[in-house]
C-alpha cells in the first residue's frame, strides 16, 4: 500500500529533476532545506542546510542519503524562519521502499464487548533495523 | 523555427564578453596576465557553445585557478570578479562568492573537520569558492593536523562535482609552491595557475586615481608629481604591498589633509575639502626617511 505523506504524495514519485525544481523554490524563499530518513521515527540526515544559494548541495546529500538508506523513507522538509511563520512549509517524499507492506486493522475486544480499533504497520512486526 | 533564445546559455553572445572584457579592463590596472587568461577562458566557453549549437561534443572545461603573486596584488579583489563574470558566461548558475579561510575548512577536534568543509562545499555549489591563504590548509609541523582532511574532501568535491562548483585558491607565491609540494594532486586538478605580477609606478598612479574617484578626492597637479615621488621612495622600502599601500599612503594623505583644514573648516569650499595638494604627501615618513636615507618601514 503507498504511503501518502506530505506534498505531492497523491503524484507519480517527483524525478530528480522535479525534486531540484521543488528545492530550487525553496531556497528562493530562503527556507532551509534539511534532509529526513525513516525506520522507527524521522531522523535527521545531517544538519538543516543554511545559507545555500543552489541546489546541487542538496541533491547532493539526497543521494548520500539514498545510498545509505536505499529501502527507506526519505523527505525533504523546508523551514521557514521567517519571523510569523517559524515553521516547516514544505515537507515531501523523494525515496520509499520499493515494497510497501501497508497497515493492519487491529480489533481489541474491551470492556463489556466494546470494541477499540487501532491501526498497525506489517512493517513493525520486524525489529527496528529491519523493517524497511 | 530558427534558435534565436532558445539555448540560454549563448544569451551572453560575442559581443556581450566583448563588453565584460571592456569592463574588466576599466575596473583592473595592469594584470596583463590575468587578463588574457580571462579571454581565454572567456572564447573557450563561447566556442563550446557554439559547438554544442553545432552538435560537436563539449567537455565542460576545468575552470579550477590558483592565484599566486605579492601582497596587494589584487587576488582577493580578481575573485571576487571573477564569480560574477563565470555568472555572465553563464558557466556557473547562481554567481556568488563564498570567501572562506582555514577556519571555516579545519575543525578542532577528530571528525569535526569533515562536516564543515561539506557545508562550506554545499554553500558553495552554484558558484565559486574562493580560498584565501590556501596554503595553511597544511601545517607541515603537525603531522596530526586536520588540514589535510579537509583537502582530501576538497578534491573529491573538485573531481566528483565539476559542474557545480569552481574552487579558486590564493597565497603568496613562494608558500603556495610549497603547498602544491605536499599536494600534488591538487596542483593537477587546477588548470589555471596564475601568477600576479607587481605593479609598475605608472599603473599604481592609475590605481590611486580610481581608488580616490569613489571617495570624492583628487589630486592637484602638485600632489601628483608628490605622489609619484613617493611611490617610487615606497617600492624601494620593504614590506611594500602593492595597491594595498597606495590605499594606506591615500587614507595617511586624507588624515593629513584633514588636519591642514582643522580650525578653518568653515571657510572651506568644495574645492578645498575636496583637493589633496603636495604638502599632504611630502609630509610622509616615507619621503623624508629617503631624503635622510634611513629605511623606516610603515
Amino acid at each position: 500500500m503507498r504511503v501518502t505523506q506530505g506534498a505531492f504524495s497523491f503524484l507519480p514519485d517527483l524525478t530528480d529533476q522535479q525534486i531540484r525544481a521543488q528545492v530550487e523554490y525553496c531556497l528562493r524563499n530562503h527556507w532551509a532545506v534539511s534532509v529526513e530518513y525513516t525506520d522507527t521515527y524521522w531522523e535527521m540526515f545531517g544538519m538543516p542546510m543554511f545559507d545555500l544559494r543552489d541546489a546541487a548541495g542538496v541533491m547532493s546529500e539526497i543521494n548520500a542519503c539514498r545510498k545509505t538508506y536505499p529501502k527507506h523513507y526519505i523527505r525533504v522538509n523546508a523551514f521557514d524562519s521567517t519571523l510569523g511563520w517559524e515553521t516547516i512549509r514544505l515537507s515531501f517524499l523523494v525515496n520509499r521502499p520499493a515494497d510497501e507492506p501497508g497497515f493492519r486493522l487491529r480489533r481489541t475486544e474491551a470492556e463489556g464487548r466494546m470494541q477499540r480499533y487501532s491501526i498497525e504497520p506489517y512493517a513493525t512486526d520486524k525489529p527496528a533495523g529491519r523493517r524497511y | 523555427m530558427n534558435e534565436p533564445s532558445q539555448s540560454p546559455d549563448r544569451g551572453v553572445g560575442e559581443q556581450g564578453v566583448m563588453a565584460l572584457l571592456a569592463d574588466l579592463d576599466r575596473e583592473l590596472i595592469g594584470l596583463a596576465p590575468v587578463k588574457r587568461r580571462i579571454r581565454d577562458v572567456a572564447a573557450l566557453l563561447l566556442v563550446d557553445s557554439a559547438r554544442k549549437a553545432q552538435g560537436l561534443p563539449v567537455a565542460a572545461p576545468g575552470l579550477n585557478m590558483c592565484f599566486t603573486g605579492n601582497p596587494g596584488t589584487g587576488k582577493t579583489t580578481v575573485a571576487m570578479k571573477m564569480a560574477s563574470i563565470l555568472y555572465r558566461l553563464g558557466y556557473v548558475r547562481k554567481g556568488h562568492l563564498v570567501a572562506v579561510t582555514r577556519d571555516d575548512l579545519v575543525g578542532q577536534y577528530i571528525g569535526h573537520t569533515a562536516p564543515k568543509t561539506r557545508e562550506v562545499l554545499k554553500r558553495a555549489m552554484g558558484g565559486v569558492l574562493f580560498i584565501d591563504e590556501a596554503y595553511t590548509l597544511v601545517r607541515p609541523e603537525n603531522e596530526r593536523d586536520y588540514g589535510q582532511e579537509a583537502i582530501e574532501i576538497l578534491l573529491q568535491a573538485m573531481e566528483n562535482q565539476r559542474e557545480d562548483l569552481v574552487v579558486i585558491l590564493a597565497g603568496y607565491k613562494d608558500r603556495m609552491a610549497g603547498f602544491f609540494e605536499s599536494n600534488p594532486g591538487l596542483s593537477s586538478r587546477i588548470a589555471h595557475h596564475i601568477d600576479f605580477p607587481d605593479y609598475s609606478g605608472d599603473e599604481l598612479m592609475q590605481i590611486a586615481d580610481l581608488m580616490l574617484e569613489p571617495m570624492g578626492y583628487r589630486f592637484d597637479d602638485g600632489a601628483r608629481a608628490a605622489f609619484a615621488q613617493y611611490l617610487q621612495a615606497r617600492m624601494q622600502q620593504p614590506h611594500f604591498a602593492n595597491a594595498r599601500s597606495v590605499r594606506n599612503a591615500l587614507d595617511r594623505a586624507r588624515l593629513r589633509h584633514a588636519s591642514r583644514l582643522f580650525g578653518q573648516i568653515a571657510e572651506a569650499d568644495r574645492d578645498t575639502l575636496s583637493t589633496i595638494s603636495a604638502q599632504d604627501i611630502l609630509a610622509s615618513r616615507v619621503l623624508q626617511a629617503a631624503q635622510n636615507g634611513v629605511r623606516e618601514p610603515c
